[in-house]
Order: structure tokens, then C-alpha cells, then sequence
């Protein structure tokens, strides 16, 4: 990584403005990236606070949108990360039908994650 | 071949009601909120049914219902409780085609999968855990002369269970006959992207169940999942789906120091060592269906094969073999008994699946046949259909390290059997795999050294009741389709017994 700062994760328009409504229904917010079965690969979003983060988990990175005031911060497990780290990681939103306790799902909508390489180093 | 009509059009076998509230208490109850959403079957991308969106209010309800009916339930007779699974088995078998034909317009799944797997699979389960329970004995311990350890079994009360939308019936089924068996009352919440086929499920069984023992709460996981997941009126969770959601099922049940069972997927690898290819035989060609059994339920299963590890010495021939086996994969309009691949069940996994399909090219991964979503025209141009994809690369890429949940294997190839483990166990997961040779000793070894908590020995995408299923690593805690199962929902209690008249002599 060479101690600069990388750039991992980014937000597409419309997910920025769905970002915008869901905070000012539910306030701050937070991304948990998932991984496994069925709604899994998918970015979970959550009132900010209400998934644990803890020491196994590894924050990609905090996206700032227009019109909100907290910037959104991305996690993700640690182990998931050591096997995505060479993606760069852009929130996208598609219509869908929910997954898990995600905040968007009631909207007719889902986040779904886009990924191109990160460019290699030097 | 046969073509089934669409649901609701003439000459079809079953129905679906235009609407459906909530099952709580034995009756149909409106969402308090009165709020509904659209069901769209993924065949077409048409909805067919409203559904109602439960909120906190309705869960609230629902364990009202549970809790009434709870103490009753867990008193009846074991062989009572049995007969009422067998009647349940009794009931889906008589309805079969009609069950099988409503999960295929809900899930987009082909129906011959239907017909023969998941319906069939289902009454079996409850046909399995009403003999466990007639079977089931508590245990005594002598500890000395006049002192006995008595344990029995006593169900946990109301118990949630939520289920996933990749097998509605059959999930259900796995998680239901257990629950009840052992004498629970449960709150059940179906997947959001397939909440109508277990209405339709309930409507043939309702009056074999009495009132409150079974409640269903349709909604969005963030309005009705949530409230009952971290409800402190549930003494236990069920739950079928990714890690993320699994972990914060886990925050919530550590709050009431509640247990959960987790079932949060794979990464599946299907082993195939070179003397699979010895001979041009019937093992071939089942080791060549057992590739290609990645394209089952359109790869929707948490135990998908979605990793082919091939030995280098058969590799090449293998592997023209199983591309030309992939190509033979028929994909129509699911209702079509010809049909072995039918539509993913949304639009946002079939949106997810072709963010793979892009992150796997530019990984460097071949495409050996596939890649691309699937028009198939017609009534079916708005479905959501996927080519079934064969990509070649390394255990390093993204497409084979995370469970893309479509018709997408990723095949690389291995040296020896060290090698083969090596790359096997080289994942977060680790609740299915396959292992093919002729050799039992290489079989029993690899079967031993991968760290999965099923391993299918020259086969693969069996799930019968009495083989148990669950998962190593982060696939999960607990073990379905087994007796052990009916652990995960009992309580132990133990009376320890003394028979003598004499006082211990310290005060």
C-alpha cells in the first residue's frame, strides 16, 4: 500500500441520493459489506450504531455525500477484506426486493456493489 | 414434456389468492399499518399477488398468538404431535403438483426440480422428524445407590424462524418440522422475494395445526425480520442467510442471551481427481453431471459447487467434457418439464450475478462458455435469466472466493491430493463439498481433510432427512435435516434425585 491513502470504496448518484433520503428518514447510517449465501455480496446499510463492529471488522472507508452530514462509513469483515483488497468497491443502487434487515429493501430498491481493480502500486 | 399453465390461468392446477395477509392465531389478519407490497414471480417479472408488510405491531401480535398457544402444544403427547406432522406429509403429497407448480411461479426454479426435489424433499422431513420424535428417549445416570440424574426433554417455548427465498417450501419444511416436533409454538417470517408459496402451503394444511402454533408475518427484514429477530419474547432464532445479517442476528440474541442456529452459505469446492477420467463409463458420466449440477436451482443453493478443482492430469479432456455438458443445459420457461434451468429469483440477484461476470474478467478469468445474461424471449424477455457460466482462473479471484449465488462455477486446476485440500479449505466457508474418485482410501482422506461440514463422496446436491447439514468455519452454527436438529430446539432438564433419607452431615 505504500502508506498512502487509497481510495476503496465510492458511491454512484443514485445511490447517493437514495443515501440522502434513507439518512433523513433514519438519521446517520452505516455499510456492513456481507458475504455468503443468498443476499450475500451485497452492502447491508444500517442506522450508524446498529450493526457491532468490532475488532474483526476493518473500515474501507468513509463516504461523503452531498447533503449529509455524517460521512457513511463502509466495513467490512477483516477476513472478507483479505480477499477482496485488491477491488475497488463502488456503491451502486438497482430496483430489488430487499435483503436481510438492510434500511433501503422497503423502498423497492437495493445497494448493490460494482468492482474494478484497484490499480496495482508504483 | 409437459407445460404447466401459469397460476390463475385456465387450466392451471393451483391458484393464488390476489392478496395475503398474515397467519396469525389460526386466521388471516390485516398488517396493522395496512400496508401491502407487490410479488413479482421471476418467470415473467409480473406481480401475481399482494403481500402484507408486517411491521412490529404484527410481530408483537404473532407472539401473542405463539405464547397462547405454546404451553398447550408442548404438552401433547409425542405421538399426538407426530401425527399431526404426518398428516401435514399426508397433506402435501396429495397436492403435490399443485405445491410444486406454485413454487416454481414464486422462485423461478424449473418445475421438474420441483416435482421431484423440493416438494418431495419437504413431506419427507416432516415424515422423518414425527419418527425422531416417537424415537427420541431421555436419558437417566445412576450416580450411586440412592441418587439418579433424570434429563428430559422440554421444548424452548416460541421460537423465530426465518426464512430464506431460494428454497421457500423446502426451508420452511427444515425448519418447521424440527420446531414443532419438539413442541414449540413458532413465528415465521418467509423471504421478502418469496412471501406467497407458504400461504399457499398453509391453506392445505391450516385446520391439521391448532390456533397460534404457526404464525407467519410477511415483510421487509429491516420492519419485520428485525423486531422478531431481537424480540425477547422468542427463546430461540432461526436463520438461513449471509454473514453480515447472521452476525446481527447474534448481537441481537446475545442481548437476551438467546441461542440462534445459522446457516449463512458457501463457497463450495467439487473435487475431481484424474481417475475420475480411467474409463468412459457410467461414473464419468455421473462425475460430468455432478459438474454440472453448479446450474441446480439456477445456483441459488448455499451449497452450490461453485468451485471445480480438476487434477491436472485428466484436466483438459475433463474439462471439454463438462463444457460440452454445460451447453446441453435446457433453459426455458420454468413451468416446462423439459426446462433444467429457470430464472434467478429477483432482479437484484440477477443484477448481482452479472457484477460478478464483469469482476471475474477483469480478474483475468476465462469464460469457457456462458457469461452473459439470457434473453429467452417472449413472456419470458421480462424474467431474470443467466447463461450458465464456466469461468477458468485462479483461488485467488473474486468469482472463487465469494458465493455469487447464480449458474457461475470457477474451475481451476490442482497437482496432487495436497494440493487439492490446499485450495479446497482456502476459503471463509466451509459447509458443502464434493469429492470424486475411484479410489475410496483418496476418498476417505479428502473427505476427512476438508474443512466442510458436508461432504458429498461421488455425488453431490443430496439432501435427504437423517444425513446432517450445517456448516464449519463461517457457514454457521447448528446442524438441520437430523435428529440433532430436535436438540437445537429442546431444552434439557434435569432432576437430580435423591432416594435416601439420610442428611449429608455438614450442617
Amino acid at each position: 500500500m505504500g502508506g498512502a491513502e487509497v481510495s476503496r470504496v465510492a458511491v454512484t448518484p443514485a445511490a447517493a441520493e437514495l443515501i440522502r433520503r434513507l439518512s433523513e428518514a433514519h438519521g446517520p447510517l452505516m455499510f456492513h459489506q456481507s458475504g455468503g449465501c443468498c443476499d450475500g455480496s451485497a452492502p447491508m446499510c444500517y442506522p450508524l450504531g446498529e450493526f457491532r463492529t468490532g475488532a474483526a471488522d476493518v473500515l474501507l472507508g468513509s463516504l461523503e455525500v452531498e447533503g449529509v452530514a455524517e460521512p457513511v462509513g463502509f466495513w467490512m469483515s477483516a477476513e472478507q477484506f483479505e480477499r477482496w483488497r485488491h477491488t475497488h468497491l463502488t456503491v451502486d443502487v438497482v430496483p430489488g426486493r430487499g435483503s436481510g434487515f438492510s434500511l433501503e429493501a422497503p423502498e423497492g430498491v437495493r445497494f448493490l456493489i460494482r468492482s474494478r481493480l484497484l490499480d496495482p502500486p508504483g | 414434456m409437459t407445460r404447466y399453465a401459469n397460476p390463475g390461468a385456465e387450466g392451471s392446477v393451483v391458484r393464488y389468492q390476489p392478496r395475503y395477509d398474515h397467519w396469525i392465531g389460526g386466521e388471516y389478519v390485516p398488517p396493522k399499518q395496512g400496508r401491502y407490497f407487490e410479488n413479482p414471480t421471476p418467470v415473467n417479472g409480473q406481480p401475481f399477488t399482494e403481500i402484507a408488510r408486517g411491521t412490529a405491531e404484527d410481530v408483537e401480535r404473532a407472539l401473542d398468538a405463539a405464547h397462547a398457544a405454546a404451553p398447550a402444544w408442548g404438552r401433547t403427547a409425542p405421538a399426538e404431535r407426530a401425527a399431526v406432522l404426518l398428516r401435514i406429509a399426508d397433506r402435501m403429497e396429495e397436492h403435490l403438483e399443485a405445491l410444486a407448480v406454485a413454487e416454481t411461479w414464486e422462485n423461478g426454479k424449473p418445475v421438474r426440480e420441483t416435482l421431484a426435489a423440493d416438494i418431495p424433499l419437504a413431506i419427507d422431513h416432516f415424515r422423518y422428524f414425527a419418527g425422531v420424535l416417537r424415537a427420541q428417549e431421555g436419558s437417566l445416570s445412576q450416580l450411586d445407590e440412592d441418587t439418579v440424574a433424570y434429563h428430559f426433554h422440554e421444548p424452548l417455548g416460541v421460537v423465530a424462524q426465518i426464512i430464506p427465498w431460494n428454497f421457500p417450501i423446502l426451508m420452511a419444511a427444515w425448519k418447521l418440522a424440527p420446531a414443532l416436533a419438539a413442541g414449540n409454538a413458532v413465528v415465521l417470517k418467509p423471504a421478502e422475494q418469496t412471501p406467497a408459496s407458504i400461504h399457499l402451503w398453509m391453506s392445505l394444511v391450516a385446520d391439521l395445526l391448532p390456533p397460534g402454533v404457526l404464525n407467519i408475518v410477511n415483510g421487509f427484514g429491516v420492519e419485520a425480520g428485525k423486531p422478531l429477530a431481537s424480540s425477547a419474547r422468542v427463546a430461540k432464532v432461526a436463520f438461513t442467510g449471509e454473514t453480515t445479517t447472521g452476525r446481527l442476528i447474534m448481537q441481537y440474541a446475545s442481548e437476551h442471551l438467546k441461542p440462534v442456529t445459522l446457516e449463512l452459505g458457501g463457497k463450495s469446492p467439487n473435487i475431481f481427481f484424474e481417475d475420475v477420467s480411467a474409463a468412459d463409463d457410467d461414473f464419468l458420466d455421473k462425475a460430468l453431471e455432478g459438474f454440472t449440477l453448479f446450474a441446480l436451482n439456477q445456483g441459488e443453493v448455499c451449497t452450490c459447487p461453485s468451485r471445480a478443482l480438476v487434477q491436472q492430469g485428466h484436466y483438459r479432456d475433463f474439462m471439454d467434457a463438462a463444457v460440452a455438458r454445460t451447453r446441453k443445459i435446457v433453459q426455458g420457461h420454468p413451468l416446462d418439464t423439459d426446462t433444467m434451468m429457470g430464472a434467478q429469483a429477483s432482479n437484484d440477484q440477477l443484477e448481482k450475478i452479472l457484477s460478478y461476470l464483469d469482476i471475474g474478467r477483469q480478474e483475468g478469468a476465462r469464460v469457457l462458455t456462458g457469461g452473459a445474461r439470457a434473453d429467452l424471449g417472449g413472456e419470458l424477455s421480462g424474467g431474470y435469466y443467466v447463461e450458465p457460466t464456466i469461468f477458468e482462473g485462479g483461488n485467488h479471484m473474486r468469482v472463487f472466493q465469494e458465493e455469487i449465488f447464480g449458474p457461475v462455477v470457477a474451475v481451476a486446476p490442482f497437482s496432487d491430493f495436497d494440493d487439492a485440500i490446499k485450495i479446497a479449505n482456502d476459503t471463509l466457508y466451509g459447509l458443502g463439498a464434493g469429492v470424486w474418485t475411484r479410489d475410496g482410501t483418496t476418498a476417505y482422506r479428502a473427505g476427512r481433510a476438508i474443512q466442510a461440514g458436508r461432504v458429498w463422496t461421488n455425488c453431490y446436491h443430496a439432501y435427504p432427512a437423517h444425513a446432517a447439514f450445517g456448516g464449519y468455519k463461517q457457514s454457521g452454527i447448528g446442524r438441520e435435516t437430523h435428529k440433532m436438529m430436535l436438540d437445537h430446539y429442546q431444552q434439557t432438564k434435569n432432576l437430580l434425585v435423591s432416594y435416601s433419607p439420610k442428611k449429608l452431615g455438614l450442617f
